[in-house]
Protein backbone atom coordinates (compact mmCIF):
# COMPACT_ATOMS: atom_id res chain seq x y z
CA UNK A 1 0.00 0.00 0.00
CA UNK A 2 1.24 3.45 -0.83
CA UNK A 3 1.72 5.87 2.01
CA UNK A 4 0.16 9.32 1.73
CA UNK A 5 2.87 11.90 1.21
CA UNK A 6 3.67 15.18 2.93
CA UNK A 7 5.52 17.62 0.73
CA UNK A 8 7.01 20.92 1.87
CA UNK A 9 7.32 23.44 -0.95
CA UNK A 10 10.18 25.90 -1.22
CA UNK A 11 10.03 28.98 -3.43
CA UNK A 12 13.47 29.85 -4.73
CA UNK A 13 14.83 32.87 -6.52
CA UNK A 14 18.40 33.15 -7.78
CA UNK A 15 19.20 29.89 -6.00
CA UNK A 16 17.94 31.14 -2.61
CA UNK A 17 14.78 30.32 -0.69
CA UNK A 18 12.43 33.28 -0.61
CA UNK A 19 9.41 33.88 1.63
CA UNK A 20 11.91 32.70 4.21
CA UNK A 21 11.97 29.64 6.37
CA UNK A 22 11.89 30.04 10.07
CA UNK A 23 13.86 27.06 11.23
CA UNK A 24 15.58 27.30 14.51
CA UNK A 25 19.32 26.72 14.35
CA UNK A 26 19.64 27.12 10.62
CA UNK A 27 22.78 29.02 9.82
CA UNK A 28 21.21 30.36 6.69
CA UNK A 29 17.45 30.30 6.24
CA UNK A 30 17.80 31.21 2.59
CA UNK A 31 19.85 28.20 1.62
CA UNK A 32 17.65 25.68 -0.24
CA UNK A 33 20.00 22.82 0.58
CA UNK A 34 19.97 23.47 4.30
CA UNK A 35 16.18 23.83 4.43
CA UNK A 36 15.65 20.84 2.17
CA UNK A 37 18.00 18.70 4.21
CA UNK A 38 16.24 19.67 7.39
CA UNK A 39 12.85 18.66 5.99
CA UNK A 40 14.24 15.41 4.68
CA UNK A 41 15.75 14.57 8.07
CA UNK A 42 12.42 15.34 9.73
CA UNK A 43 10.67 12.81 7.50
CA UNK A 44 9.27 14.81 4.58
CA UNK A 45 8.37 12.37 1.81
CA UNK A 46 9.32 14.59 -1.07
CA UNK A 47 10.28 18.20 -1.73
CA UNK A 48 9.10 20.68 -4.32
CA UNK A 49 11.29 23.59 -5.41
CA UNK A 50 9.42 26.26 -7.33
CA UNK A 51 11.79 28.58 -9.08
CA UNK A 52 10.87 32.22 -9.66
CA UNK A 53 14.23 33.49 -10.85
CA UNK A 54 13.83 36.27 -13.41
CA UNK A 55 17.46 36.58 -14.50
CA UNK A 56 18.55 35.87 -18.07
CA UNK A 57 20.94 33.25 -16.71
CA UNK A 58 18.06 31.46 -15.03
CA UNK A 59 18.67 28.11 -16.69
CA UNK A 60 22.16 27.77 -15.27
CA UNK A 61 21.31 29.18 -11.87
CA UNK A 62 18.52 26.64 -11.45
CA UNK A 63 20.56 23.70 -12.74
CA UNK A 64 23.33 24.61 -10.35
CA UNK A 65 20.93 24.63 -7.42
CA UNK A 66 19.42 21.32 -8.51
CA UNK A 67 22.88 19.78 -8.65
CA UNK A 68 23.62 20.95 -5.12
CA UNK A 69 20.28 19.68 -3.81
CA UNK A 70 20.79 16.31 -5.52
CA UNK A 71 24.22 16.05 -3.93
CA UNK A 72 22.93 16.17 -0.39
CA UNK A 73 19.29 15.11 -0.24
CA UNK A 74 18.13 11.47 -0.24
CA UNK A 75 14.43 11.88 -0.92
CA UNK A 76 12.73 12.56 -4.25
CA UNK A 77 12.39 16.17 -5.29
CA UNK A 78 10.51 18.06 -7.98
CA UNK A 79 11.63 21.25 -9.67
CA UNK A 80 9.24 23.63 -11.39
CA UNK A 81 9.14 27.12 -12.80
CA UNK A 82 9.93 28.42 -16.26
CA UNK A 83 10.51 25.04 -17.95
CA UNK A 84 9.37 25.57 -21.52
CA UNK A 85 10.81 22.79 -23.66
CA UNK A 86 11.90 19.17 -23.66
CA UNK A 87 15.47 20.49 -23.59
CA UNK A 88 14.75 22.59 -20.46
CA UNK A 89 13.27 19.52 -18.78
CA UNK A 90 16.20 17.34 -19.75
CA UNK A 91 18.61 19.94 -18.36
CA UNK A 92 16.94 19.81 -14.93
CA UNK A 93 16.56 16.02 -14.85
CA UNK A 94 20.20 15.60 -15.83
CA UNK A 95 21.19 17.94 -13.03
CA UNK A 96 19.61 15.39 -10.66
CA UNK A 97 15.93 16.29 -10.13
CA UNK A 98 13.60 13.30 -9.84
CA UNK A 99 10.64 15.10 -11.38
CA UNK A 100 9.80 18.38 -13.05
CA UNK A 101 6.58 20.32 -12.86
CA UNK A 102 5.26 22.24 -15.83
CA UNK A 103 2.37 24.69 -15.86
CA UNK A 104 2.04 27.55 -18.38
CA UNK A 105 4.16 25.82 -21.02
CA UNK A 106 1.97 22.70 -20.83
CA UNK A 107 -1.13 24.78 -21.48
CA UNK A 108 0.44 26.73 -24.34
CA UNK A 109 1.83 23.54 -25.83
CA UNK A 110 0.11 20.38 -24.53
CA UNK A 111 2.38 18.26 -26.72
CA UNK A 112 5.16 19.11 -24.30
CA UNK A 113 3.48 16.78 -21.78
CA UNK A 114 3.36 13.94 -24.27
CA UNK A 115 6.84 14.44 -25.67
CA UNK A 116 8.52 14.70 -22.29
CA UNK A 117 6.54 11.78 -20.86
CA UNK A 118 7.57 9.60 -23.80
CA UNK A 119 11.16 10.68 -23.49
CA UNK A 120 11.67 10.59 -19.71
CA UNK A 121 8.72 8.54 -18.45
CA UNK A 122 5.41 9.71 -17.00
CA UNK A 123 6.71 9.26 -13.47
CA UNK A 124 8.84 12.40 -13.72
CA UNK A 125 6.32 14.73 -15.37
CA UNK A 126 4.10 16.65 -12.95
CA UNK A 127 1.51 18.99 -14.42
CA UNK A 128 0.81 21.90 -12.09
CA UNK A 129 -2.62 23.50 -12.30
CA UNK A 130 -3.47 26.87 -10.77
CA UNK A 131 -7.25 27.03 -10.52
CA UNK A 132 -9.68 29.72 -9.44
CA UNK A 133 -13.43 29.46 -9.07
CA UNK A 134 -15.63 31.64 -11.24
CA UNK A 135 -17.30 34.57 -9.46
CA UNK A 136 -20.72 33.94 -11.05
CA UNK A 137 -20.54 30.18 -11.11
CA UNK A 138 -18.76 28.87 -8.05
CA UNK A 139 -19.00 25.25 -9.11
CA UNK A 140 -16.68 25.81 -12.03
CA UNK A 141 -12.95 26.48 -11.67
CA UNK A 142 -10.82 27.91 -14.48
CA UNK A 143 -7.13 27.37 -15.09
CA UNK A 144 -4.75 30.33 -14.80
CA UNK A 145 -1.28 30.65 -16.30
CA UNK A 146 1.77 32.84 -15.76
CA UNK A 147 1.82 32.44 -12.01
CA UNK A 148 -1.91 33.10 -11.72
CA UNK A 149 -1.94 36.30 -13.74
CA UNK A 150 -3.65 35.12 -16.93
CA UNK A 151 -7.06 33.47 -17.03
CA UNK A 152 -7.72 30.78 -19.62
CA UNK A 153 -11.01 29.24 -20.67
CA UNK A 154 -9.89 25.81 -19.58
CA UNK A 155 -11.96 24.07 -16.96
CA UNK A 156 -9.66 22.73 -14.22
CA UNK A 157 -11.25 19.27 -14.04
CA UNK A 158 -11.21 18.87 -17.83
CA UNK A 159 -7.64 20.08 -18.13
CA UNK A 160 -6.49 17.66 -15.43
CA UNK A 161 -8.09 14.80 -17.37
CA UNK A 162 -6.45 15.90 -20.60
CA UNK A 163 -3.02 16.28 -18.96
CA UNK A 164 -3.34 12.76 -17.55
CA UNK A 165 -4.34 11.39 -20.95
CA UNK A 166 -1.31 13.08 -22.52
CA UNK A 167 0.98 11.25 -20.12
CA UNK A 168 1.35 13.39 -17.01
CA UNK A 169 2.39 11.28 -14.04
CA UNK A 170 0.91 13.52 -11.38
CA UNK A 171 -1.25 16.62 -10.95
CA UNK A 172 -0.19 19.36 -8.56
CA UNK A 173 -3.43 21.23 -7.95
CA UNK A 174 -3.23 24.68 -6.38
CA UNK A 175 -6.43 26.44 -5.45
CA UNK A 176 -5.82 30.15 -5.96
CA UNK A 177 -8.91 30.93 -3.88
CA UNK A 178 -7.56 29.03 -0.90
CA UNK A 179 -3.87 29.86 -1.35
CA UNK A 180 -2.56 32.01 1.48
CA UNK A 181 -5.84 31.90 3.44
CA UNK A 182 -4.84 29.07 5.77
CA UNK A 183 -8.53 28.15 5.74
CA UNK A 184 -7.92 24.68 4.29
CA UNK A 185 -7.56 23.15 0.83
CA UNK A 186 -10.37 23.45 -1.71
CA UNK A 187 -11.62 19.97 -0.83
CA UNK A 188 -14.45 19.87 -3.31
CA UNK A 189 -12.28 20.74 -6.31
CA UNK A 190 -9.47 18.49 -5.10
CA UNK A 191 -11.75 15.51 -4.71
CA UNK A 192 -13.45 16.12 -8.06
CA UNK A 193 -10.06 16.00 -9.77
CA UNK A 194 -8.67 13.15 -7.64
CA UNK A 195 -11.62 10.94 -8.43
CA UNK A 196 -11.72 11.79 -12.12
CA UNK A 197 -8.08 11.05 -12.99
CA UNK A 198 -6.14 7.81 -12.50
CA UNK A 199 -2.91 9.56 -11.54
CA UNK A 200 -1.99 10.91 -8.09
CA UNK A 201 -3.16 14.41 -7.18
CA UNK A 202 -1.18 16.64 -4.83
CA UNK A 203 -3.38 19.14 -2.97
CA UNK A 204 -1.93 22.60 -2.59
CA UNK A 205 -3.02 26.00 -1.36
CA UNK A 206 -4.70 26.82 1.93
CA UNK A 207 -3.23 24.45 4.51
CA UNK A 208 -3.31 26.08 7.94
CA UNK A 209 -3.73 23.26 10.43
CA UNK A 210 -3.03 19.58 10.96
CA UNK A 211 -6.68 18.88 10.28
CA UNK A 212 -6.41 20.58 6.88
CA UNK A 213 -3.72 18.06 5.92
CA UNK A 214 -5.97 15.24 7.11
CA UNK A 215 -8.97 16.54 5.17
CA UNK A 216 -6.94 17.02 2.00
CA UNK A 217 -5.94 13.36 2.09
CA UNK A 218 -9.36 12.02 3.06
CA UNK A 219 -12.22 14.26 1.88
CA UNK A 220 -10.04 15.70 -0.86
CA UNK A 221 -8.90 12.16 -1.79
CA UNK A 222 -5.45 13.54 -2.59
CA UNK A 223 -2.40 11.24 -2.65
CA UNK A 224 -0.21 13.94 -1.16
CA UNK A 225 -0.51 17.30 0.55
CA UNK A 226 1.80 20.18 -0.16
CA UNK A 227 2.30 23.16 2.11
CA UNK A 228 4.75 26.00 2.44
CA UNK A 229 4.25 28.51 5.20
CA UNK A 230 2.95 26.23 7.95
CA UNK A 231 6.13 24.20 7.66
CA UNK A 232 8.49 27.10 7.07
CA UNK A 233 7.31 28.96 10.13
CA UNK A 234 7.22 25.81 12.24
CA UNK A 235 3.50 26.19 12.98
CA UNK A 236 3.35 22.52 12.14
CA UNK A 237 6.36 20.23 11.93
CA UNK A 238 6.62 17.17 9.73
CA UNK A 239 6.84 14.74 12.69
CA UNK A 240 3.74 16.35 14.23
CA UNK A 241 1.88 16.04 10.96
CA UNK A 242 2.89 12.39 10.59
CA UNK A 243 1.90 11.56 14.16
CA UNK A 244 -1.46 13.29 13.79
CA UNK A 245 -2.29 11.57 10.49
CA UNK A 246 -1.21 8.17 11.81
CA UNK A 247 -3.42 8.69 14.85
CA UNK A 248 -6.37 9.40 12.57
CA UNK A 249 -5.78 6.24 10.57
CA UNK A 250 -3.98 7.63 7.54
CA UNK A 251 -1.10 5.47 6.27
CA UNK A 252 2.04 7.60 6.39
CA UNK A 253 5.69 6.72 6.38
CA UNK B 1 19.07 9.45 -15.70
CA UNK B 2 18.84 11.15 -12.31
CA UNK B 3 19.25 7.71 -10.83
CA UNK B 4 22.92 7.37 -11.84
CA UNK B 5 23.88 10.53 -10.02
CA UNK B 6 21.81 9.87 -6.93
CA UNK B 7 23.35 6.40 -6.67
CA UNK B 8 26.83 7.88 -6.94
CA UNK B 9 25.99 10.52 -4.38
CA UNK B 10 24.63 7.91 -1.92
CA UNK B 11 27.84 5.90 -2.33
CA UNK B 12 29.91 8.94 -1.55
CA UNK B 13 27.83 9.67 1.53
CA UNK B 14 28.81 6.31 2.99
CA UNK B 15 32.46 6.65 1.98
CA UNK B 16 32.42 4.55 -1.19
CA UNK B 17 34.32 5.85 -4.15
CA UNK B 18 31.87 5.32 -7.03
CA UNK B 19 32.78 5.60 -10.70
CA UNK B 20 30.16 5.87 -13.44
CA UNK B 21 31.68 3.79 -16.20
CA UNK B 22 31.07 1.46 -19.11
CA UNK B 23 34.69 0.34 -19.33
CA UNK B 24 35.33 -3.39 -18.97
CA UNK B 25 38.71 -2.82 -17.38
CA UNK B 26 37.40 -0.42 -14.73
CA UNK B 27 34.49 -2.73 -13.93
CA UNK B 28 36.70 -5.82 -13.55
CA UNK B 29 39.13 -3.89 -11.36
CA UNK B 30 36.42 -2.61 -9.00
CA UNK B 31 35.56 -4.16 -5.65
CA UNK B 32 31.82 -4.15 -6.27
CA UNK B 33 29.35 -3.28 -9.01
CA UNK B 34 26.04 -1.45 -8.78
CA UNK B 35 23.67 -1.76 -11.70
CA UNK B 36 21.30 1.20 -11.50
CA UNK B 37 18.84 1.76 -14.24
CA UNK B 38 15.94 3.78 -15.43
CA UNK B 39 14.45 2.95 -18.78
CA UNK B 40 13.43 -0.13 -20.70
CA UNK B 41 14.78 -3.65 -20.17
CA UNK B 42 15.39 -4.45 -23.86
CA UNK B 43 17.33 -1.24 -24.51
CA UNK B 44 19.47 -1.74 -21.42
CA UNK B 45 20.38 -5.33 -22.33
CA UNK B 46 21.14 -4.31 -25.90
CA UNK B 47 23.56 -1.65 -24.64
CA UNK B 48 25.22 -4.12 -22.25
CA UNK B 49 25.65 -6.53 -25.15
CA UNK B 50 27.03 -3.87 -27.48
CA UNK B 51 29.54 -2.84 -24.85
CA UNK B 52 30.38 -6.48 -24.30
CA UNK B 53 29.56 -6.19 -20.60
CA UNK B 54 27.18 -9.11 -20.14
CA UNK B 55 29.95 -11.62 -19.55
CA UNK B 56 31.93 -9.12 -17.48
CA UNK B 57 29.08 -8.74 -15.02
CA UNK B 58 28.46 -12.50 -14.94
CA UNK B 59 32.15 -13.13 -14.26
CA UNK B 60 32.19 -10.54 -11.53
CA UNK B 61 29.12 -12.10 -9.91
CA UNK B 62 30.78 -15.52 -9.97
CA UNK B 63 33.95 -14.09 -8.46
CA UNK B 64 32.09 -13.33 -5.23
CA UNK B 65 32.34 -9.55 -5.40
CA UNK B 66 29.13 -7.76 -4.41
CA UNK B 67 26.78 -7.07 -7.34
CA UNK B 68 23.78 -4.90 -6.54
CA UNK B 69 20.94 -4.19 -8.96
CA UNK B 70 18.58 -1.30 -8.30
CA UNK B 71 15.16 -0.95 -9.94
CA UNK B 72 15.72 -1.85 -13.62
CA UNK B 73 19.17 -3.02 -12.52
CA UNK B 74 17.49 -5.63 -10.30
CA UNK B 75 15.32 -6.76 -13.17
CA UNK B 76 18.36 -7.13 -15.44
CA UNK B 77 19.74 -9.76 -13.05
CA UNK B 78 16.84 -12.07 -13.94
CA UNK B 79 16.63 -14.69 -16.70
CA UNK B 80 14.23 -12.78 -18.92
CA UNK B 81 11.73 -9.96 -19.17
CA UNK B 82 8.42 -9.47 -20.93
CA UNK B 83 8.75 -5.70 -21.27
CA UNK B 84 7.94 -4.78 -24.90
CA UNK B 85 8.54 -8.29 -26.22
CA UNK B 86 10.72 -10.99 -24.76
CA UNK B 87 14.29 -10.21 -23.74
CA UNK B 88 17.00 -12.30 -22.20
CA UNK B 89 18.53 -10.88 -19.01
CA UNK B 90 21.83 -11.49 -17.22
CA UNK B 91 20.49 -14.77 -15.83
CA UNK B 92 22.06 -14.45 -12.38
CA UNK B 93 18.72 -15.01 -10.67
CA UNK B 94 16.28 -17.47 -12.19
CA UNK B 95 12.89 -16.11 -13.04
CA UNK B 96 11.15 -13.55 -15.17
CA UNK B 97 10.15 -9.90 -15.07
CA UNK B 98 6.53 -9.06 -15.65
CA UNK B 99 4.26 -6.01 -15.76
CA UNK B 100 2.22 -4.74 -12.85
CA UNK B 101 -1.27 -5.25 -14.21
CA UNK B 102 -4.46 -6.32 -12.57
CA UNK B 103 -5.52 -6.04 -8.99
CA UNK B 104 -7.01 -9.52 -8.86
CA UNK B 105 -8.75 -8.95 -5.57
CA UNK B 106 -10.65 -5.85 -6.63
CA UNK B 107 -10.69 -6.92 -10.28
CA UNK B 108 -9.54 -3.56 -11.57
CA UNK B 109 -6.30 -2.37 -13.15
CA UNK B 110 -3.49 -1.33 -10.84
CA UNK B 111 -2.23 2.21 -11.18
CA UNK B 112 1.02 1.98 -13.10
CA UNK B 113 3.72 3.05 -12.41
CA UNK B 114 3.69 2.10 -8.76
CA UNK B 115 5.21 5.31 -7.46
CA UNK B 116 5.74 6.39 -3.89
CA UNK B 117 6.49 5.01 -0.44
CA UNK B 118 5.55 1.39 0.28
CA UNK B 119 6.56 -1.02 3.02
CA UNK B 120 8.94 -3.89 2.57
CA UNK B 121 8.07 -6.97 4.62
CA UNK B 122 10.01 -10.06 5.45
CA UNK B 123 9.04 -12.97 3.23
CA UNK B 124 8.73 -14.99 6.48
CA UNK B 125 6.37 -12.78 8.38
CA UNK B 126 4.37 -9.66 7.75
CA UNK B 127 4.17 -9.02 11.48
CA UNK B 128 6.12 -5.87 12.23
CA UNK B 129 6.87 -7.11 15.73
CA UNK B 130 8.71 -10.15 14.45
CA UNK B 131 12.46 -9.58 14.17
CA UNK B 132 13.63 -10.38 10.69
CA UNK B 133 15.81 -13.47 10.84
CA UNK B 134 15.81 -13.92 7.10
CA UNK B 135 17.46 -10.53 6.60
CA UNK B 136 20.47 -11.44 8.70
CA UNK B 137 23.65 -11.22 6.68
CA UNK B 138 21.90 -9.37 3.84
CA UNK B 139 22.19 -5.74 2.80
CA UNK B 140 18.86 -4.94 4.45
CA UNK B 141 19.85 -6.56 7.74
CA UNK B 142 19.70 -3.27 9.67
CA UNK B 143 16.15 -2.38 8.63
CA UNK B 144 13.05 -3.06 10.72
CA UNK B 145 10.33 -5.22 9.17
CA UNK B 146 7.82 -2.98 7.40
CA UNK B 147 10.24 -0.17 6.55
CA UNK B 148 8.95 2.27 3.92
CA UNK B 149 11.03 2.53 0.76
CA UNK B 150 10.58 4.69 -2.32
CA UNK B 151 9.39 2.92 -5.49
CA UNK B 152 8.99 3.99 -9.12
CA UNK B 153 8.34 1.05 -11.46
CA UNK B 154 5.92 -0.60 -13.88
CA UNK B 155 7.47 -4.09 -13.90
CA UNK B 156 8.54 -6.46 -11.14
CA UNK B 157 10.71 -9.57 -10.88
CA UNK B 158 9.37 -13.03 -10.07
CA UNK B 159 12.26 -15.15 -8.80
CA UNK B 160 11.59 -18.87 -9.22
CA UNK B 161 13.14 -19.85 -5.94
CA UNK B 162 11.38 -18.45 -2.88
CA UNK B 163 14.65 -18.85 -0.98
CA UNK B 164 16.30 -15.84 -2.60
CA UNK B 165 13.46 -13.46 -1.68
CA UNK B 166 14.34 -11.07 1.12
CA UNK B 167 11.33 -8.80 1.16
CA UNK B 168 7.84 -8.62 -0.26
CA UNK B 169 5.79 -5.52 -0.95
CA UNK B 170 2.05 -5.22 -1.37
CA UNK B 171 0.57 -3.10 -4.09
CA UNK B 172 -3.18 -3.42 -4.31
CA UNK B 173 -3.77 -7.10 -3.73
CA UNK B 174 -0.54 -8.00 -5.50
CA UNK B 175 2.40 -9.12 -3.40
CA UNK B 176 5.72 -8.95 -5.22
CA UNK B 177 9.36 -9.59 -4.41
CA UNK B 178 10.84 -6.15 -3.66
CA UNK B 179 14.35 -7.32 -2.81
CA UNK B 180 16.38 -10.50 -3.12
CA UNK B 181 19.82 -11.74 -2.31
CA UNK B 182 21.66 -14.82 -3.51
CA UNK B 183 25.13 -15.00 -2.00
CA UNK B 184 26.90 -11.85 -3.25
CA UNK B 185 24.09 -10.86 -5.64
CA UNK B 186 21.57 -8.35 -4.30
CA UNK B 187 18.66 -6.68 -6.01
CA UNK B 188 15.99 -4.22 -4.90
CA UNK B 189 13.05 -2.84 -6.82
CA UNK B 190 12.91 0.32 -4.67
CA UNK B 191 15.41 3.18 -4.72
CA UNK B 192 17.46 3.13 -1.50
CA UNK B 193 19.26 6.30 -2.65
CA UNK B 194 15.90 8.09 -2.59
CA UNK B 195 14.56 6.50 0.59
CA UNK B 196 16.04 8.80 3.23
CA UNK B 197 18.23 7.55 6.11
CA UNK B 198 16.81 4.00 6.02
CA UNK B 199 17.74 3.72 2.37
CA UNK B 200 21.22 4.99 3.08
CA UNK B 201 21.60 2.19 5.63
CA UNK B 202 21.62 -0.26 2.70
CA UNK B 203 24.51 1.60 1.10
CA UNK B 204 26.28 1.64 4.46
CA UNK B 205 25.88 -2.14 4.65
CA UNK B 206 27.24 -2.50 1.14
CA UNK B 207 30.26 -0.41 2.10
CA UNK B 208 30.79 -2.61 5.18
CA UNK B 209 30.59 -5.81 3.15
CA UNK B 210 33.12 -4.45 0.63
CA UNK B 211 35.48 -3.53 3.45
CA UNK B 212 35.20 -6.90 5.14
CA UNK B 213 35.87 -8.66 1.83
CA UNK B 214 38.94 -6.52 1.34
CA UNK B 215 40.17 -7.36 4.83
CA UNK B 216 39.70 -11.07 4.21
CA UNK B 217 41.76 -10.74 1.05
CA UNK B 218 44.53 -8.88 2.79
CA UNK B 219 44.84 -11.82 5.24
CA UNK B 220 45.04 -14.37 2.45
Amino acid sequence: MLAKRIIPCLDVKDGRVVKGTNFVNLRDAGDPIESGLRYSEEGADELVFLDITASSDRRNIVADMVRRVADSINIPFTVGGGLRSVADIEHILRAGADKVSINTSAIENPRLIQESAERFGSQCIVVAIDARREAEQKSSAKVFTHGGRVRTDLDAVEWAGRAAALGAGEILLTSMDADGTKAGYDLDLTSRISTSVKIPVIASGGAGTLEDLYLGLTKGAASAVLAASIFHFREVTIPQAKAYLRERGVLVR
Amino acid sequence: MGNLFSVKQACEQVGLNAIITNSKKTILASSAVILPGVGAFGDAMQILEQLDLVQVIQELANSGKPVAGICLGMQLLMTESHEFGRHRGLGLIEGEVTRLSVDTHLDRPLKVPHMGWSRIYSADSIDEQVPVGAWKGSLIEDLPNGTFMYFVHSYYPKPESPDVRLSLTRYGSLEFCSSFQKRNIFGCQFHPERSGPRGLAIYRKLAASIHSLQEQHSYD
